[in-house]
């Protein structure tokens, strides 16, 4: 009998390998826990069937295009549309021999922090029904913490794997800008969009990053990696410098929870070795937030301007062509991809462009500048992922800005391409509590270096008490 | 006031698919006239997640017109989106470039009677084409008034290059004259194939007057996708007509965009309310910028050979404009220099290059010496049937040189005569149409060596006695 | 700088989005207040510092002009709301 809340893809190779369970039992096996918990936690907006073979089960979110396979970016306007083909990263799994489980819920063109924005119903957190997942990666990230899939890939711009992999408490990574192929995956912000891996152990996400990671030459934005990827072996953080930036961990906002079991994995670090040191990062905390509405809103706009109706997706009936293309964009797009693009077209406009994206795009420089300099002095920064754990259904619906704010802390090393890592690091009020580590371009292997070590060292528990 | 008091001032867009295998940002094959939506990808349908691959032909071709024109070539080119929503736009924006083109500030150096025109290049950049949008049913067969719109995205995408003048000319002949010459340009280079029937050459035109000697520009109307040399020409003309008239009545000139109706000979005011006057380009953030390496630039540099504005302005020197033009534009300009390089002269060159069929580059000292000598119109035939065949030799024509002494043709004449008779008496009697048969006569009786002009005087002469 | 309803009305129309009354003034609202936060951008001084469209510093990437297959038309089209024959149909334009 296999205990799909605890077993980790690492083991579930093992077994596989082993001929201790075969891939149709071990895919059924999750296709059960889905039958079972989903209908309450609604991770999943397509389950696949089992297209046999004897890899590991994996959860692809919806805004990453599977061919044959239903992708709507949790929008109306795509509903019913089949991709003719499939994103590299998916093209990579299936090389590996890995299975799509299924589709995973998302805000609506992951616009959002909770999941809440989805054109199909919301993802609830797995600790605590009545709390939202976090977002926009809401469905992966709660799909891992239930034991829904193993592991599963998400896709962040600003925040949308490392927060909610804080709020339903797994291990996420958003990889360094350029690692990871775009190819295939529905844009939002195109200088910013990244895919990568959520998981229940650092291990498993270093290896899930290691099979999507690498140049694609149908993304002219990706490099290849200057050293392979390390799966974290060695507990072993002495003398590596970690900077604690006080704006980040001392932002308005930071639950005292939070704040507290943060603290302690940091006492914990410098316990195990590493040289802990305060830093600051000015600038990019406080400009951080304008910035990427800015940049993010301006680039959506363009990317979303595909869905017309006229090849794929939704189209409202009209007598008009105008009218067609005015009406299918007001019925297919929800509330947040409206406001979105009414910003960003409003930032482009003629007369706005320099104050609004040409300004934003000085102040990355500036927040990258800021990055830079630190990682002269340090190995890697931490701080809190998420001001809060999570927060309940509909609590910041209403207020956009509320919302926003739950990104304050992870979107700063977004605007810089710098990758983050989020591990859980205790509880607070019973709910997961995730610190991010952020490291320089291309810093992955130390990242996930010290968060294995932190893993084994706090020894915090995935599975959520109440599933336990 | 006369319209002569006024000139109009043009500046052209010019806009060429570029000869390349594939699209501009997918690898889809480009064919003319595949079965309509045959060549298309996730790419170039604009699909949820596709991304773009820029032709690294095409941005070579770019910079070759680009040296071509003398234009500056970017240490840093950047592409931009240029948005708006149309049916044949499937991304929602155009992939092309702003504030970075490939090509900078260039010129071009327009022959004319009264030397060379200076004719300035603002910038040439790459874009991509749009696909082709049929209006089905309606009265006009425009988008306007239409039933319903059918798209075929195989176009979509296509490489396209786009030339933008300064507003430097000043007539409706010198903006076709120029347009002919930047196509030789391009076509020459293999850049294009630059058909305006096909649609692989398109113009958009800007036209404004002003008073001559006036400094300055007056509001101009844009004339798009003009498709044929001819209604450059009469857009332009009417564009001048039209505005004159406002001028001079003391109408006001509004900057708009105009579509020229060649039945009625007029420029009417484009309205669209899909049109947006908002472009929001900015910096493509699929796309990295192209930094063109030294080395590619220098070994594009070696292709541009001398252009063909340059060889006419040199070939018009010695045989006019017109036949300079009619030289490079039929490709029988090497023949006229070879004849020209061998002493002939250069009218004569002209006549023959253009009206004698081809032949061997090596056979032109051979065949000047024989056009030169007085050999027999039959000679002249069989030296260049020959000489297009393989080397001849300049004797074996010469020896048959025209008869033209008079003393040696006055016996053959007297015997022709003698024997028809019958013939000099159809001739007295008013029919003279019979002196060519009494002609061919000589001509047979001397193995068509005789010089037929000479021929011909000699009968007269001897028949009017 | 606060936005007009005038402007919203512009900007919907720039992008395609046909309003519906309350939309407008809702939408409105919450635009100004984004815009009034994010406008905090303006404060610095960034004459000189040059601006970054891209995070990572990769230039020249190009493909070779080698052809690769396309979708067939039926593939093309199988996500097409309305087709005839093998072409894409729209309504007409106003
Ligand atoms: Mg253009
Ligand atoms: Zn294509």
């Amino acid at each position: 009998m296999i205990d799909t809340l605890r077993l980790t893809a690492e083991e579930a190779k093992r077994l596989l390998d082993a001929r201790e369970v075969s891939g149709g039992e071990l895919f059924s096996a999750y296709l059960e826990a889905i039958g079972a918990r989903d209908e309450e936690l609604h991770c999943y907006l397509h389950v696949c069937d089992d297209p046999g073979g004897n890899g590991i089960p994996i959860a692809v979110k919806d805004v990453i295009g599977t061919r044959g396979i239903p992708t709507t970016a949790g929008s109306k306007i795509l509903e019913g549309y089949l991709p003719v083909y499939d994103a590299t990263v998916v093209e990579r799994l299936k090389a590996h021999g890995l299975r799509v489980l299924g589709k995973t819920n998302t805000d609506e063109f992951a616009m959002g922090s909770s999941t809440e924005n989805s054109a199909f119903g919301p993802t609830r957190n797995p600790w605590d029904p009545a709390r939202v997942p976090g977002g926009s990666g809401g469905g992966s990230a709660a799909a891992v913490s239930a034991g829904l899939a193993p592991w599963a890939l998400g896709s962040d711009t600003g925040g949308s794997i490392k927060q909610p992999s804080a709020l339903c408490g797994n291990v996420g990574l958003r990889p360094t800008y350029g690692t990871v192929s775009r190819y295939g995956v529905v844009a939002f912000a195109s200088s910013l969009d990244q895919v990568g891996p959520v998981a229940r152990t650092v291990r498993d996400c270093a290896y899930l990053y290691s099979v999507i990671a690498g140049r694609d030459e149908c993304d002219t934005t990706t490099v290849d990696l200057p050293q392979p990827v390390e799966v974290p072996q060695a507990e072993d953080v002495r003398r590596l410098r970690i900077g604690v930036p006080k704006e980040l961990n001392e932002a308005e906002g930071i639950e005292p929870g939070v704040a507290a079991a943060v603290r302690a994995a940091i006492d914990k670090l410098a316990e195990l070795g590493a040289e802990v040191g305060e830093c600051s990062l000015p600038l990019s905390v406080e400009y951080g937030m304008p910035c990427y509405y800015l940049i993010a809103p301006a680039e959506a706009s363009s990317n979303l301007a595909r869905y017309d109706g006229v090849r794929y997706g939704f189209r409202a009936a009209a007598g008009e062509r105008l009218e067609m293309y005015e009406r299918t964009r007001d019925e297919g797009f929800g509330d947040e991809p409206k406001r979105r693009i009414m910003l960003g077209t409003y930032a482009l406009s003629a007369g706005y462009y320099d104050a609004y994206y040409g300004q934003a795009q000085r102040v990355r420089t500036v927040i990258k500048r800021e990055h830079d300099a630190l990682f002269e002095r340090f190995d890697a920064l931490l701080s809190p992922t998420s001001p809060t754990v999570a927060f309940p259904l509909g609590a910041r619906t209403a207020d956009p800005i509320a919302m926003y704010l739950s990104d304050l802390l992870t979107i700063p090393s977004c605007m810089a391409g710098l990758p983050g890592l989020n591990v859980p690091c205790g509880l607070s009020e019973g709910l997961p509590v995730g610190l991010q580590l952020i490291g320089p371009q291309f810093g992955e292997n130390t990242l996930f270096r010290i968060g294995h070590t932190l893993e084994q060292a706090l020894g915090f528990d995935p599975v959520p008490e109440r599933l336990r | 006031m006369a319209v002569s008091d006024w000139e109009p001032v043009v500046g052209l867009e010019v806009h060429a698919h570029l000869k390349t295998r594939t699209k501009m940002f997918c690898r889809c094959e480009l064919e003319y006239g595949a079965a309509e939506n045959t060549r298309t990808c996730p790419v170039c349908l604009a699909h949820p997640g596709a991304l773009p691959v820029p032709n690294g032909r095409a941005i070579e071709l770019t910079i070759l017109l680009g040296l071509a024109l003398d234009c500056e070539i970017a240490g840093r080119a950047i592409f931009a989106r240029k948005n708006y929503f149309y049916p044949d736009l499937p991304k929602g924006y155009q992939i092309s470039q702003y504030e970075a083109p490939l090509c900078g500030p260039g010129r071009f150096g327009l022959p004319a009677a009264d030397g060379e025109r200076e004719i300035g290049i603002v910038r040439a950049h790459l874009e991509e084409d749009a696909a082709k949008t049929v209006h089905a049913g309606g009265a006009t067969g425009r988008s306007v008034g239409a039933d319903y719109s059918l798209v075929d995205f195989n176009r979509g995408g296509t490489p396209l290059l786009e030339i933008v003048t300064a507003p430097d000319l000043r007539s409706a002949d010198e903006a076709m004259w120029f347009l002919r010459l930047l196509r030789q340009t391009i076509v020459e280079l293999g850049i294009s194939d630059a058909e305006m029937e096909k649609g692989t050459l398109r113009a958009d035109v800007n036209v404004s007057v002003r008073r001559r000697g006036e400094a300055g520009f007056r509001p101009r109307w844009e004339i798009k996708n003009m498709n044929s040399f001819t209604f450059v020409g009469r857009a332009i003309e009417a564009a001048f007509r039209q505005q004159v008239a406002a001028h001079e009545a003391g109408e006001e000139v509004v900057q708009s965009t105009y579509d020229y109706d060649a039945d009625t000979d007029r420029l009417t005011v484009h309205r669209s309310k899909e049109e947006a006057d908002d472009y929001r380009y900015f910096p493509e953030p699929d796309l990295v910028p192209v930094e063109p390496p030294a080395e590619l630039v220098e070994r594009l540099r070696k292709q541009v050979r001398e252009r063909p504005a340059e060889r006419i302005a040199r070939l018009g020197e010695h045989v006019g404009l017109p036949a300079a033009v009619e030289l490079v534009t039929t490709g029988n300009e090497w023949k006229a220099e070879a004849l020209a390089a061998e002493g002939v002269e250069w009218r004569a060159a002209h006549a023959i290059a253009m009206n004698r069929g081809d032949f061997l580059r090596e056979n032109a000292p051979a065949l000047a010496r024989i056009v030169q000598a007085n050999v027999t119109r039959e000679a002249l035939d069989d030296a260049f049937a020959a000489a297009a065949e393989g080397p001849i030799a300049a004797d074996d024509y010469l020896a048959r040189t025209a008869v033209s002494d008079e003393e040696a043709l006055r016996p053959v004449i007297e015997a022709v005569l003698a024997a028809h008779p019958q013939q000099v008496e159809t001739y007295h009697g008013g029919k003279e149409g019979v002196l060519g048969f009494l002609v061919g006569q000589v001509m047979r009786e001397t193995q068509g060596k005789a010089d037929a002009k000479v021929v011909n005087r000699l009968l007269t002469e001897r028949l009017r006695r | 700088m606060a936005i007009e309803r005038q402007q919203i009305l512009h900007v919907a129309h720039l992008a395609r989005l046909e309003l519906r009354e309350g939309e407008v003034e809702r939408l409105g609202t919450q635009l100004n207040d984004i815009l009034a936060a994010v406008s905090k951008v303006s404060e610095l001084d960034l004459e000189d510092v040059p601006p970054t469209s891209h995070p990572l510093d990769v230039v020249n990437v190009w493909a070779e002009d080698e052809p690769r297959p396309s979708l067939a038309a039926r593939e093309a089209l199988a996500n097409a709301p309305e087709q005839e024959g093998d072409y894409f149909r729209v309504p007409p334009g106003g």
